[in-house]
């Protein structure tokens, strides 16, 4: 309801707003350069990491790859050298060894075939009738006449069964002849596929054609042309493991190839750039996560601060307001205290004249040729009269005067409930005869009050005397409470007379402001009662409710000697 | 011609009626008194005339005010009381003229039978004070002699 209030005013919404969007910047900014920093470093050294990891996974099994090729050829040239063509030409003989081999290498080895100069087969061993095939016209063949040794690329055949072929040439008796052995393309296969990382992580081999050498793990067509062009094979090729990104079909994703087999075959491994990066992404989702949940609490805080900070500042303002008010209020107090001061002396003149030409005419009357005047009587009752006025006039501006000076006003340690009472037995008399019942109610264990005495006897009997004035036509019941709260001792001064209209309240405390018949009242009681609380540092309040009563609360700071219980008023 | 034996006293005070309708009363009640408006006036009359027992001396006055003039009659004329009246009796200029050596304070309108038992009063002590001086000078010049 409050907060409803203060946006509503100009100033205050616009001040809420200014320290919203301070406390928002001031905070945000450091929060986001080092968020952006730290994300910034995290994702280049683990983009750095997921590189090199992949190269050396990659690095690892073009190794492991090439060492099997090289194994298998080494192999087959120890088997063609050791066995010689008159043995391995004999089939049951190359069948045992075929046999021999499968056994010490777990089936790597198909088949084996003797092949003559001319591209005939002389001898087979293995599961295909491939006895007396000719191979004159095969690309192996041919390279292997020009290398001495060779390891094709994957083909069909003559089998129509994807495989590969190592074979090496020897001479005999004058004449090339070749040994091969058809690798198993699963277990080859096998080799390649077990490169697994991640969920969309796998590798393939390419021949400089850009066909595929094993089976990759996914349908997917590299580009025609030399090794899919993955290289621009115009180039001279290294060695290195080559790393790179692009994208296909929409998505992007991490190459990293290397070469094969005397750089005839390209080891192609590919992942989703999304899937290698999926615990930089986690991390990032977490961080975003964090910043919202981050930067809503600090635009609830901000806002949340700066609302309560602008309730204080306007509290303060309406304090400050307040209290200019009553500086306000003491110095019209002050002004006319003083101009009451100076009415006051120079009324007191002319009464004094007045009063003693009053003397003066009554000591004449007293003169022996004025008693046998019939209106004498008369004459003495006027005079009489005026004195009393005249006195009644010294008494106002005497009250005027000590409003304006404060006169005596030392101060004493004194126990309050001991002066209330003795205030009471003042007025006991005077409530009487209004039918007004003064109960005191007074708490034990009072601190004692440093003020004047007499001051504080003026305050209490001002208060008593016009709440009996207030029921003195009914009658009524007047409670006197003495209490304590805090630093302050709290009188409470409630009668159940008539009430104050409201539009009164406000100024009961203005000096000459009265209520009571003409020549009842002076209407300074209640303002000089304000002017010795204030003075003290003290404060009176009046709470009115028509036809129910008048409560005056005053609150005495406690003297800093003040002890418990001091009788010493 | 004033009696020497009724109390002579200098009325100081700058408001003309005031001292008017006071002489005629005082005189009534056979006192002897001399008038003075002011301050300064009223040091003048003690100069020329050295009977004034008493004077009724204004606190608040134009020109040379009632402590001022306190001051001067004390110094000048030790043996005069003076009884203060004022406007307004505060406990300051009290305690002051108090401490000045004023017989006593008044505050107007005031009562004339209190007016007159003061001033009897300050006679008798100012009259008592003389005799004992001069009772004190013969007693001094009669031993100087023997």
């Amino acid at each position: 309801m409050l907060r409803k209030e203060l946006l509503q005013q100009p100033y205050y919404r616009s001040l809420t707003l200014n320290m919203t969007v301070t406390i928002i910047v001031v905070s945000f900014i450091p929060v986001f350069l080092v968020g952006s920093t730290i994300y910034y470093n995290f994702y280049a050294s683990y983009r750095e990491k997921v590189y090199a990891h992949l190269e050396e996974l990659v690095e690892k099994h073009r190794q492991q790859i090439d060492d099997f090729l090289v194994d298998k050829l080494a192999d087959i040239r120890f088997m063609a050298r050791n066995l010689g063509y008159r043995n391995l030409s004999n089939e049951a003989f190359l069948q045992t060894t075929l046999a021999s081999l499968q056994r010490n290498y777990n089936h790597v080895f198909v088949d084996l075939g003797v092949v003559n100069g001319d591209g005939q087969q002389v001898a087979y061993a293995g599961p295909f009738k491939l006895a007396e095939a000719d191979y004159a016209d095969t690309d192996w063949f041919q390279q292997a006449m020009k290398k001495d040794y060779v390891i094709s690329d994957v083909f069909l055949g003559l089998r129509r069964l994807p495989h590969f072929i190592v074979a090496v040439k020897n001479t005999f008796g004058g004449q090339p002849w070749i040994l091969r052995a058809t690798i198993d393309f699963v277990i080859f296969n096998d080799l390649v596929e077990n490169i697994r990382v991640g969920e969309t992580g796998f590798a393939f081999i390419l021949n400089r054609s850009g066909e595929f050498q094993t089976t990759p793990l996914v349908n997917f067509v590299p580009r025609k042309g030399c090794y899919g062009h993955f290289f621009d094979c115009s180039k001279a090729l290294d060695d290195r493991v080559t790393i790179m990104e692009q994208e296909d079909d929409g998505k992007k994703y991490i190459y990293v190839t290397a070469l094969l087999k005397d750089k005839n075959w390209l080891l192609v491994y590919r992942q989703e750039s999304a899937d290698a990066f999926s615990h930089l992404r986690r991390a990032q989702i977490i961080s975003i996560a964090i910043f919202i949940v981050g930067g809503v609490s600090i635009l609830m805080m901000a806002f949340m601060l700066s609302l309560r900070q602008v309730e204080r500042i306007k509290e303060a303002d309406r304090a400050k307001e307040l209290m200019n008010q009553q500086v306000i209020e003491t110095g019209k107090l002050a002004s006319i205290g003083e101009l009451a001061a100076g009415i006051a002396h120079e009324i007191n003149n002319p009464v004094a004249i007045m009063v003693e030409e009053a003397g003066w005419i009554q000591d004449l009357l007293e003169e022996e040729e004025f008693s046998p005047s019939a209106n004498l009587e008369e004459f003495e009752r006027a005079l009489k009269q005026i004195n009393t006025q005249g006195k009644r006039c010294k008494e106002i501006t005497h009250k005027l005067l000590s409003f304006a000076r404060k006169t005596d006003s030392r101060l004493q340690n004194f126990a309050i409930n001991d002066l209330i009472e003795e205030v009471i037995g003042l007025s006991q008399q005077r409530a009487k005869y209004a039918k007004v019942t003064i109960t005191p109610q007074l708490a034990d264990n009072l601190p004692a009050l440093q003020a004047s005495p007499s001051e504080m006897q003026q305050v209490f009997l001002n208060l008593i005397n016009n709440a009996v004035d207030a029921m003195d036509k009914e009658g009524g019941e007047l409670k006197v409470t003495t209490g304590h709260r805090g630093e302050h001792l709290v009188v409470e001064v409630r009668d159940t007379g008539p009430g104050i209209p409201p539009a009164n309240l406000d100024r009961i405390f203005d000096p000459f402001y009265t209520t009571k018949p003409v020549g009842k009242g002076t209407g300074l009681g209640l303002s000089i009662c304000y002017g010795i609380i204030k003075k003290m540092g003290g404060d009176i309040s009046v709470r009115s409710v028509m036809d129910e009563g008048t409560t005056f609360t005053i609150e005495l700071p406690i003297g800093t000697t003040g002890a418990a219980n001091m009788n010493d008023a | 011609m004033m009696d020497l034996l009724e109390p002579i006293v200098l009325l100081v005070d700058d408001e003309a009626p005031f001292v008017e309708t006071m002489t005629k009363r005082l005189t009534k009640r056979k006192l002897g008194v001399l008038q003075a408006l002011g301050g300064e006036e009223a040091l003048q009359v003690l100069k020329e005339d050295d009977r004034v027992d008493v004077v009724i001396l204004d606190v608040k006055m134009p020109g040379m005010d009632g402590i001022e003039t306190l001051k001067e009659i004390r110094k000048e004329h030790p043996l005069v009381e003076v009884i203060m009246l004022t406007g307004h009796a505060t406990v300051e200029t009290s305690i002051e003229g108090m401490r000045l050596g004023a017989f006593d304070y008044l505050m107007k309108p005031c009562d004339m039978d209190v007016l007159m038992e003061k001033v009897n009063t300050a006679t008798k002590k100012k009259r008592d004070h003389e005799e004992k001086i001069r009772e004190a000078r013969v007693s001094a010049i009669l031993k100087a002699r023997t």
